[in-house]
């Protein structure tokens, strides 16, 4: 593995390779020192050109507790704002010295991109609506957590599924780990071609609730134009809002999870979100453990040796 | 290859190392065993099995994997991490490393790093089933099953019943030497 930009063509072993490491990077944070040598010396430069509060932070956390330093890129602030362009900003940090670049981008491909320019690894933080495998995997290990394994598990993805790299990186990490998706959503929040993502479809949350193990609620995505495709968040919140009555109807083993940033009273309901079966912050302490695994993986072995 | 020690021989020496850190620690109470991932796991459970037949109590045993704490990874093939199980509290106890082969001492090195994020014993003491010798580094065993002279191109392979099928202690050339 030279760079880490994808869930779309891991096996399960590969998977659960990574999340096994994990579950060890898990046991790391929960010690009273919770830090490793294993990257002493090394340089994470995180590179994210669209905002990020959780991933970033994450990211950086993970490089300081395996003693990598860490370098950081705002866009705002940056000389891009002068005109200067995607692969001389990359060119430029990375002559200062990093060993690996964690970029996020609006545009679709651009983490594949630099992995061009650059001769060290790259790691996918969020590319437009296309990929985000570093938060499969921490949902993943989520649920491997709570219920032992992903085989079998009925997991239902809703919401804004056409915006999503969430939804897509998801829907392959689940079903490459044995469990049957559900995309829910209105057919205006679908892909054009369902097809594409290894799961069923259903336009009705009541319809597909009472058998679900998990509840993935996705984020409405204003600035994706998500909010343009239906006719009011009211309404939304109507047919595909995680509220307290629907949560009332769930399976009693069934968790409900989402990625943050929450719209609460849109999406999931207050009350719903700090549920002790809502694992969102679980899915936040998890992130950092997974990232922890990939950079390690990336960087903890022969590849620049 | 040669056979330097068969199931017997890895059986009497792991008694005899178990009545041996009995002796030198005066009984079981504070002592932690912890096996080196991979197969200081299987030879610490031993241990302890025997030394709660000798004592009649059991003793405090885990595993340690020193994969985040190599100094040259680098250089090594990737593995996947093995479990770091701690079962209790270190402050204050006897630590006892038990690993399969002591060789250059590196590995030692890293787990005694391990050990120091993980808490604050009172002593470390090291058990290995072989020393084949060549250590780069100021460390020496507490406990030795047996002392294996051999070369830099020899290959010392410990197998046990417990991941391999069978106990033996072999030497061979080393594939790619």
């Amino acid at each position: 593995m030279n760079h880490f930009l994808t869930i779309e063509g891991l096996s399960k072993e590969d998977l659960d390779g990574l999340l096994d490491d994990a579950d060890e990077f898990v046991e790391v944070l929960h010690r009273p020192i919770p830090k490793v040598p294993a990257l002493r010396g090394k340089t994470v430069a995180t590179m994210f050109f669209e905002a990020s509060t959780r991933t970033k932070m994450s990211f950086e956390k993970a490089a300081k507790a395996l003693s990598a330093d860490t370098m950081s890129f705002s866009p705002g602030t940056s000389s891009l704002s002068k005109g200067e362009s995607l692969k001389d900003t990359v060119l430029t940090i990375k002559a200062m010295g990093t060993d690996a670049m964690v970029v996020r981008h609006q545009s679709t491909g651009a983490p594949w991109r630099i992995a061009e320019w650059i001769d060290q690894p790259v790691l996918n933080g969020g590319d437009g609506a296309h990929q985000h495998p570093t938060q499969a995997l921490l949902d993943s290990l989520t649920i491997r957590q709570h219920f032992g394994s992903l085989d079998g598990l009925k997991i239902g993805i809703v919401g804004d599924i056409r915006h999503s790299r969430v939804a897509r990186s998801d829907a392959q990490a689940f079903s490459a780990l044995g469990a049957d998706v559900t995309m829910v959503a209105p057919r205006t929040l679908l892909p054009v071609d369902p097809s594409v993502f290894p799961a069923e479809v259903s336009e009705n949350l009541d319809d597909v609730l009472g058998g679900l193990d998990v509840v993935y609620v996705l984020r409405v995505q204003a600035e994706r134009g998500g909010a343009s495709v239906f006719p009011s968040l009211p309404e939304y919140t109507a047919r595909y809002g995680v509220t307290k009555e629907r949560f009332a109807r769930l399976n009693p083993d069934a968790i409900v999870l989402h990625p943050g940033p929450m719209n609460r009273g849109v999406e999931i309901e207050g009350a719903v979100a700090d549920d002790p079966r809502a694992l969102i912050l679980d899915q936040v302490f998890n992130g950092v453990a997974v990232r922890m695994a990939v950079l390690f993986r990336l960087l903890g072995g022969e590849h620049d040796g | 290859m040669a056979n330097v020690m068969d199931a017997a021989d890895v059986d009497r020496a792991v008694r005899r190392i178990a009545h041996e850190v009995l002796e030198k620690n005066r009984g079981s109470d504070d002592i932690v065993l912890l096996g080196i991932q991979t197969r200081g796991v299987p030879l610490a459970e031993r241990l302890a099995a025997v030394i709660e037949e000798i004592e009649g109590e059991p003793v405090a045993c885990g595993s340690l994997d020193i994969g985040m704490y190599r100094d040259d990874l680098d250089r090594r093939p990737k593995r996947p991490l093995g479990a770091t199980d701690v079962p209790v509290r270190l402050d204050g106890r006897t630590v006892v490393l038990v690993d399969d082969v002591l060789y250059t001492g590196r590995t030692i090195r890293a787990a005694l790093d391990a050990l120091a994020d993980l808490g604050r014993p009172n002593r470390v003491q090291l058990a290995a089933l072989v020393d084949r010798g060549h250590r780069e580094l100021p460390i020496r065993p507490d406990y030795v099953g047996k002392n294996v002279p051999t070369s830099h191109t020899e290959r010392v392979t410990v197998r046990l019943i417990e991941r391999d099928g069978e106990d033996a202690v072999i030497i061979g050339a080393r594939e790619s030497a």
